[in-house]
């Protein structure tokens, strides 16, 4: 039986869907069986994230409907055998399908998958009760900003409603602006939101890159934002991994000036 | 009967005294008089007629309850029932200065209210956006970020105390106070928020016994 995650944040554009194409592809590099599921029914954009959009066929609501079964609906990803993704509908909204038909969904694909991802979309509506409805836990995603984690709060409230253990991730976070104090710290958002950290991820140029060409960042091991996720992956898991330093790799001649006190 | 007794009979100058468990079902309770009655206690209750005075304890019966005790004790010929008391509830009068603290543990997040009739001591943090409604005292143990109206019913001799004060809003009866244009405080740590002249007034929580009418007096040494 297979565990299912799903991905939220109540703020839009804070990195969920980048958050949940990076953990499946990172869990699927190390060797699991994982799907990955589009919430978001009339703004779907996983598939673009993963490059797999032109391989679509049927969606979500096709199989909500009853016009496809679950597993035609599922499109095998390109690099990688044992990876997976349902994607959601383009031209429907979220009020077609019902968190019933999710949980549905989501029980019969852990029957065959050990993890399975599930995007939600932004807001607190209809879209966010169908994705949270088959999840076994969750992964909150937030950015250092007060917006952020307010929403944060809002969503981790409505999932212990729910008897959902959620877990944060904190995004795009920028070292140089953290320690000039102009970005909320890392300790701050975690005695505001009283919930475990799962992992840090730092604000990385590449992984726009990357979303742009359809390539998680995960598969490049020199961003260190794919670090970032593969230690995500492996805390999912159950590794213990250390949170990453967000010291930036000083020079030599920086930490010479560092070494001589003048830095 | 091998569990505990839920009724006890003392004989009194006026006749019985049957001493009814407060925390048992009720049904219990009719069940073991009814055995009582019928099977262990024949012999003292058979001859002259005698007084009985019920006692449920801090229970609160109804009518209909009390009716289905007198009916049960009724059986016996020689049983009259009295009276069938409770305990008088203490404060339900006067509620307003209920001394009582309920204590809750929790973090009020984002979008929820927890409302709460009296003083509340609240173990947790309340967040951005949440909010605490009370109409006596608040006090937080942990860090209050977000919205807290003490004396929501019009007392305007409340305070508000938090291990750290950090909120969005101050409320205390009418007069709303949003720090920090209205308020400075250093380390905002043992804090408390109270009214002086219609205006909110915050101090360190060691300076609350001026305010108080019943501080603890230290006699003798």
């Amino acid at each position: 039986m297979g565990d299912a995650i799903v991905v939220t944040s109540g703020k839009g554009g804070v990195g969920k869907t980048t958050t949940s194409a990076n953990i499946g592809t990172a869990l699927a590099l190390l060797g699991k069986k994982v799907c990955m599921i589009d919430t978001d029914i009339g703004l779907r954009n996983l598939d673009v994230v993963m490059g797999l959009e032109n391989r679509i066929i049927y969606d979500l609501v096709d199989v909500a409907e009853g016009r496809c079964r679950l597993n035609q609906a599922l499109v095998k990803d390109k690099r990688f055998d044992e990876l997976y993704m349902l994607p959601a509908a383009q031209t429907k909204d979220k009020h077609d399908v019902s968190p019933e038909q999710v949980k549905d969904m989501v029980l019969e694909l852990k029957k065959d998958f050990d993890y399975i991802i599930i995007d939600c979309p932004a807001g607190i509506e209809q879209g966010f009760r169908n994705a949270i409805a088959g999840a076994d836990r969750a992964i909150v995603v937030t950015t250092p900003e007060n917006a952020a984690v307010r929403d944060a709060d809002r969503v981790i409230g409505l999932l212990e409603q729910s008897q959902i253990s959620a877990k944060l991730i904190i995004n795009r976070i920028r070292p140089n602006m953290v320690k000039t104090g102009e970005m909320l710290d890392i300790d701050e958002i975690c005695q505001v939101l009283a919930i475990d950290l799962l992992g840090i991820v730092p604000d990385d140029e590449k992984v726009i890159k990357a979303a742009n060409s359809g390539e998680p960042t995960v598969m490049d091991p020199s961003s260190r934002a794919a670090i970032a996720y593969r230690n995500i992956a492996r805390r999912i898991l159950g590794d213990m991994v250390p949170l990453m330093s967000l010291e930036d790799k000083a020079g030599v001649f920086k930490r010479f000036r560092k070494f001589l006190g003048i830095g | 009967m091998t569990e505990k007794q839920h009724i006890t009979i003392k004989g009194v100058k006026e006749g019985l005294l049957f001493l009814l468990d407060d925390q048992c079902e009720f049904s219990a309770i009719l069940d073991e008089l009814q055995y009582k009655l019928e099977k262990t206690h024949q012999q003292v209750l058979t001859g002259p007629l005698i007084h009985i005075h019920v006692k449920l304890g801090s229970r609160q019966a109804s009518e209909e309850e009390k009716e289905q005790i007198r009916a049960v004790i009724r059986q016996r010929g020689n049983l009259l029932v009295q009276s069938i008391d409770s305990d008088k509830q203490e404060n339900a009068d006067n509620k307003g200065a209920s001394p009582e603290l309920k204590m809750l543990t929790g973090v009020i997040r984002s979008g929820q209210t927890l409302q709460h009739d009296g003083n509340l001591l609240l173990m947790g943090d309340v967040n951005p956006g949440g909010t605490l409604y009370c109409t006596g005292d608040i006090y937080v143990l942990g860090t209050l970020r977000g919205v807290a109206h003490a004396g929501s019913g019009g007392r305007t001799d409340v305070i508000i105390a938090a291990s750290l004060m950090r909120p969005t809003q101050l409320r205390i009866a009418d007069v709303i106070s949003r720090p920090p244009d209205e308020w400075i405080t250093g380390d905002a740590a043992m804090e408390f928020a109270y009214l002086a002249d219609g205006q909110m007034q915050i101090d360190k929580i060691s300076q609350l016994f001026r305010l108080r009418k019943d501080p603890i007096v230290f006699k003798g040494v």
